[in-house]
């Protein structure tokens, strides 16, 4: 069944989006993260181009951050306290970056940013979340202890503050650093983040995991809807008839996968997830390095 | 009264009837409506020349070329190039006020239509229509053969925009045409105008024109225009769907 995507401006066959939707919901309800950076380059792949997809997708992970959100806060898993102080960083940093995206439009290198930030992004965090996991995988083979936690030097910053739920002491500098930096690459990348601002929240600021994944979608939800605002407010190119398939598509994938995920053993599911991140970063690296079958692009600047 | 009526119709229709070979076309649909399952459309054109008085008797064949142009916009063309091992947009050229959709058609080959002198100064076939390019400062057209305008085109072309067919005016008597108008699924919406004129023996004789729209209808067309003009209410509703959707998931597959 075709439908004709008002914003995109061309066609699209609902069943192939909805089935994209439903296959990254189900990774993502699988790992636990928002899926932004797989949905983003399928929806480029079909033909939408790279400035709508991440506008649209920005509202797609709004949506299942939040139902994720809801079931975190029933039972108790977010860390309201913690959430406030990310998100300060959060939405000035979703600012900054939809305005770099306006700019970086405007000089015609939005495309190459899309793909260049993909690339380093992806396939730094794909390869330490898959080494990470494979050290982990061996250790439990050999039977031997996860190294103690020490505390680093992030713990001798000024300016503390006590987060109750997360039970740790903690200085607000990094927290807030921490959610601009998600922010903003969210905004120019149409990701959600999670699967960044999981680990730096786990190595680098050291909250623990009972708080860990609730928290982070918090941040996820409120910059996605507000990097949802400001892509319509300034860029016009927030699709909304191609984020509500994507919404209904994800929601209803993330149910299985966060069941298909509790069958899974951690270290096992980090070295998938890393395994996945990777390859994206390198199909968009390979993009990049070979020559494209067309050197020439054209680009409307708005009808008259 | 009703005689002085008479007589001024009859002084008009004497008046344009006075002018050689007239033209009178039509298009089969005037507003073509995009609706949510639209996936392009074909329109048909039917015409037919009037000859008259002031005609010669040897004038027997005629030869059509109908343009077709969409509403005008700016477009940039850029052209990628490789920079430290990866191919990046480095120099590009912008296109003014060229048109969204263009189509060509005619009943042969435009060479031997006409001469080349004339199908420049007609803009008849692709390589003659006039595409303003801004080049530093100054605003031109380029020969045919130019990087720039013939990648442009060849886009254009390669997703149905921009066309040329030489084949597709086809007299059905040697005064009466046809031609269809193909319309790509994602046609540009606005006014087209379309420009029929009329070649003899290689001459330029006359040229007519018609229009016809391309508007989004219901949903479609209120989403696009809220889009672009309540850019924060079209936001917020965004965001309140997205938030009614992951609220509705959650109660729906609640497990607890």
């Amino acid at each position: 069944m075709q439908l004709y995507l008002p914003i995109a401006d061309l066609p699209v066959n609902v069943f192939l989006v909805l089935a994209m939707g439903a296959a990254v919901g189900f990774v993502s309800g699988m790992f636990g993260i928002g899926g932004g950076f797989l949905m983003t380059p399928l929806l480029i792949f079909i033909g939408i181009t790279p400035a709508v997809a991440v506008a649209s997708v920005t509202s797609h992970i709004a949506a299942s951050s939040f139902s994720g959100a809801l079931s975190y806060w029933r039972r108790r898993a977010i860390d309201p306290a913690l959430a406030s102080v990310l998100l300060c960083g959060g939405v000035t940093g979703t600012a900054l970056g939809v305005w770099t995206f306006t700019q970086l439009r405007a000089l015609g290198q939005l495309d190459l940013m899309i793909a260049l930030s993909y690339v380093v992004l992806l396939t730094t965090v794909g390869s330490l979340m898959f080494s990470e996991g494979l050290r982990a995988l061996m250790r439990t083979r050999r039977g031997a202890l996860p190294p103690r936690r020490t505390h680093n030097w992030i713990h001798g910053l000024p300016l503390k503050m006590r987060f109750k739920r997360s039970k740790i002491y903690l200085s607000v500098i990094p927290v807030v650093i921490v959610g601009i930096m998600i922010g903003f690459i969210g905004a120019i990348m149409g990701i959600g983040g999670g699967f960044i601002l999981v680990p730096i929240m786990i190595y680098l600021l050291r909250v623990p995991t009972s708080t860990v994944i609730g928290t982070s979608m918090v941040l996820t939800l409120v910059t996605m809807l507000f990097a949802t605002m400001l892509h319509a407010v300034t860029n016009h190119l927030v699709d909304a008839v191609l984020a509500l398939i994507l919404m209904v598509g994800g929601v209803t994938g993330a149910q299985f996968g966060v069941r298909a995920g509790q069958k899974i053993r951690g270290e096992q599911l980090r070295l998938l997830l890393g395994l996945l991140i990777l390859s994206v970063g390198m199909r968009f690296a390979i993009e990049l390095g070979i020559q494209p079958a067309d050197l020439f692009t054209i680009r409307e600047l708005g009808a008259s | 009264m009703m005689r002085a009526a008479l007589a001024l119709l009859l002084v008009v229709l004497l008046g344009s009837a006075a002018r050689a070979d007239r033209l009178i076309v039509s298009v089969s649909n005037h507003r073509v409506t995009v609706t949510p399952n639209y996936s392009g459309e074909e329109l048909v054109l039917f015409g037919s020349v009037e000859k008259d008085t002031t005609t010669p008797a040897d004038r027997t064949a005629y030869d059509l070329v109908v343009t077709v142009m969409g509403p005008r916009a700016d477009m940039v063309t850029r052209r990628k190039e490789r920079t430290f091992g990866i191919w990046i947009n480095t120099d590009y050229r912008q296109f003014l006020q060229v048109p969204s959709y263009l189509a060509l058609f005619a009943n042969r080959p435009f060479d031997a239509i006409t001469s080349p002198e004339i199908a420049r100064r007609q803009q008849v076939g692709l390589n003659n229509v006039l595409l303003t390019q801004r080049v530093g400062g100054d605003y031109a057209d380029v020969v045919p053969n130019d990087a720039f305008r013939s990648a442009f085109i060849r886009l254009r072309t390669q997703r149905g925009l921009y066309r040329e067919d030489p084949s597709a005016v086809t007299f059905l008597t040697p005064t009466l045409f046809r031609t269809g108008i193909p319309l790509p699924a994602e046609v540009p919406i606005g006014t087209y105008e379309v420009e029929i004129k009329l070649f003899a023996n290689g001459a330029f004789i006359g040229k007519t024109e018609t229009a016809f729209e391309i508007v989004k209808v219901g949903f479609e067309q209120f989403v696009a225009t809220t889009a672009r003009q309540n850019g924060l209410i079209y936001g917020l509703v965004t965001a309140a769907m997205a938030l009614m959707t992951g609220w509705m998931a959650s109660i729906v597959f609640r497990k607890d």
